[in-house]
């Protein structure tokens, strides 16, 4: 298990150095953040000045060993737009993401798990057909576009729920019900897949001859068995989230770290764009250590 | 051979179909997948006729029809969704936006399918170290925020359709890489393979001839699946203003662009959105549609159903 980790972790950093090379020089090509924070007459004393401040009077690759040796240390550098250190800003965003990811998805696993496991249970049946063609529809919206219905209906519409930012529970409603609909589609879809097959599966058989109840004999003897599809995908969909839900954030003004991802590169706040790269890098990887950890509890053959 | 046509009561097996009549005869057993290709037909004829036939009419401005309501039919049948903030009609616009909608889509996945599949086929078939360094790269693509590839791309290269065809394409790419491998590394062990090499095949006649055509019915299935999310993801890019630029247009443009009018006029986000919903809805039928047609120890499922005599 422990050579397994350093692997992985060896693997991950690898790309990680990869990443953060690319995007500190790719991101360099979007412009100077100078003419977007001083105004268009300010004097080229000012100008040299704010570069100096910043350290970007440097050639790129000065720029570049200077960035890495800070980082050696921990320092993630200022943010230009907050003026405080990135890694704060970044920080305080995650932990609105993270909030939000981990309501989600809980939310969306439970669900998805019930009603797939249902499906499965009697294919081709009334509520197999509903949930298979509520679970396409919803696999297939744009989330972007719901949260406009969403917001026209219940927030101006009918005026049950504030239309966006943060503070109340009744903001938090909105954004996830939004981001819950998608992952939960998908989900719902693997859940049923994967149960038909433990269904039919022997030991079930014996199980439904036993006469057990079809409550026992799905969600205790076929569920542990159809999870090891389900929990990857439910990896994957948590790991998009913990990226930053970018266009719900920046529809519903929620402060998390897609909308501060996509505020920074607009505004060439190029530290804040690398801490936030390496902070989500970081949650992302270990979660996949998790959802290992979780396959290989759940299935004592896969070992590492 | 299949083992489909019954055998009964003695009488001679009936001949093979052809292949198109077997498909199309899969087709009609599954009605929500032939429902879905006729609007996938439909949504291509858009494409290519639209902008022949509406391009004036969807560009012509009209301050009198500001934000006009859906369902009035006085104004004619271009009308019926009502009109954008410069007195567009919206059914004429939605026309003819369907070009680039699906341009960017079909650019984008067979870019992506065509690259991330050949670097997929040699790392899965050529030795270990490339494999590795080819995954690596993978990891360090998938893990690029899009967004900011975006914006690179938009102020670098400036905004065309081709460059967000290119941003697309590059983000899907370890998709098709990373199935391609997985399922090359699988059929490589397998006795046709091996009795190829043993018969003194080259490497690229066995990728080529051999492991290709397996992978292939895999790919379609994922194409068309990825075909609805590149859609998505371009709409996404669009909405927050670093995908397409005005005045070319998008669905997804046209829902960002209702936006500002969302309190008094609902029907100009309303109408593009509805035609992503059908468009990518159609394209998940049609996939998993296809997943079974093109599995040929599932295939029966669709060949059975709806016979007299299954």
């Amino acid at each position: 298990m422990l050579t397994f980790i350093r692997k992985r972790s060896l693997a991950s950093l690898v790309s990680l150095v990869g990443l953060v090379v690319l995007v500190f020089f790719l991101s360099r090509l979007t412009g100077d953040p100078t003419d977007l924070y001083l105004p268009l007459d300010a004097t080229d004393e000012m100008r040299a000045r704010f570069r100096e401040i910043y350290g970007l009077d440097d050639p790129l690759l000065v720029q570049f060993g200077r960035y890495v040796g800070d980082l050696l240390r921990l320092d993630f550098g200022d943010s230009i737009r907050k003026a405080r250190p990135a890694i704060e800003v970044v920080l305080e965003a995650f932990v609105w993401t993270l909030q939000l990811a981990l309501v989600t998805m809980a939310l969306v696993t439970v669900a998805a798990i019930v009603v797939g496991s249902l499906a499965a249970f009697r294919v081709g049946g009334f509520f197999d057909r509903v949930s298979g063609i509520l679970s396409l529809v919803a696999a297939s919206a744009p989330d972007f576009w719901i949260a406009i219905v969403a917001i026209v209906v219940f927030a101006v519409g009918l005026g049950w729920l504030p239309t966006s930012g943060t503070g109340t529970p009744w903001h938090w409603v909105l954004p996830i019900a939004v981001l819950f609909i998608r992952p939960f589609g998908l989900i719902v879809q693997v859940v049923r897949g994967s149960m038909i097959s433990a269904l039919s599966s022997p030991y079930v058989k014996t199980a439904r001859a036993k006469g057990l109840r079809p409550r026992k004999i799905i969600f205790v003897h076929a569920l542990r068995n159809a999870m090891l599809p389900v929990i990857t995908v439910i990896g994957d969909q948590a790991a998009s989230l913990l990226n930053g839900a970018v266009v719900i954030e920046t529809i519903f003004g929620f402060p998390g770290v897609g909308k501060l991802m996509i505020d920074s590169i607009l505004q060439r706040d190029f530290t804040v764009v690398l801490a936030s790269i390496m902070v989500t890098a970081l949650a992302i990887f270990l979660m996949n250590l998790l959802i290992d950890l979780a396959y290989a509890t759940l299935d004592p053959r896969i070992r590492h | 051979m299949s083992n489909a046509p019954a055998v009964t009561e003695g009488t001679a097996l009936p001949a093979e179909p052809s292949a198109p009549r077997r498909f199309l005869r899969m087709l009609w057993a599954d009605k929500f997948a032939l429902a879905a290709l006729l609007f996938l037909l439909l949504v291509v004829l858009m494409a290519l006729l639209g902008p022949a036939l509406l391009g004036d009419v969807a560009q012509k401005q009209n301050l009198r029809g500001r934000n006009a309501p859906p369902f009035e039919w006085a104004r004619g049948w271009l009308w019926w969704m009502g009109a954008d903030s410069l007195g567009r009609p919206l059914l004429a616009r939605i026309i003819v936006a369907a070009r680039n909608t699906v341009a960017i889509a079909a650019g984008a996945v067979l870019a992506s399918a065509l690259v991330g599949t050949t670097l997929g086929l040699v790392a899965g078939y050529a030795s270990r170290r490339v494999g590795e360094a080819i995954m690596r790269l993978a990891d360090v693509i998938m893990s690029f925020p899009s967004l900011l590839l975006a914006v690179i791309v938009l102020y670098v290269l400036g905004p065309s359709v081709t460059n967000v065809v290119l941003v697309l394409a590059i983000t899907r790419i370890p998709v098709y890489l990373r199935t391609t491998r997985a399922e090359v590394l699988e059929i490589r062990e397998r006795m046709f393979v091996s009795a190829a090499r043993v018969m003194g095949a080259s490497p690229r006649r066995i990728v080529l001839r051999h492991i290709l055509p397996v992978v292939l019915p895999t790919l379609t299935t994922l194409a068309t699946l990825d075909f609805a999310y590149v859609m998505l993801a371009e709409s996404a890019l669009s909405f927050l203003g670093i995908g397409i630029q005005p005045p070319d247009i998008t669905w997804g443009l046209m829902i960002a662009q209702g936006k500002e009018h969302l309190t008094r006029a609902w029907w100009l986000s309303f109408w593009p959105g509805l035609a992503i919903i059908l468009t990518t809805l159609s394209l998940n039928l049609l996939s998993n549609w296809m997943r079974i047609a093109l599995d040929p120890t599932q295939r029966w499922r669709l060949e059975m159903r709806g016979r007299p005599d299954a």
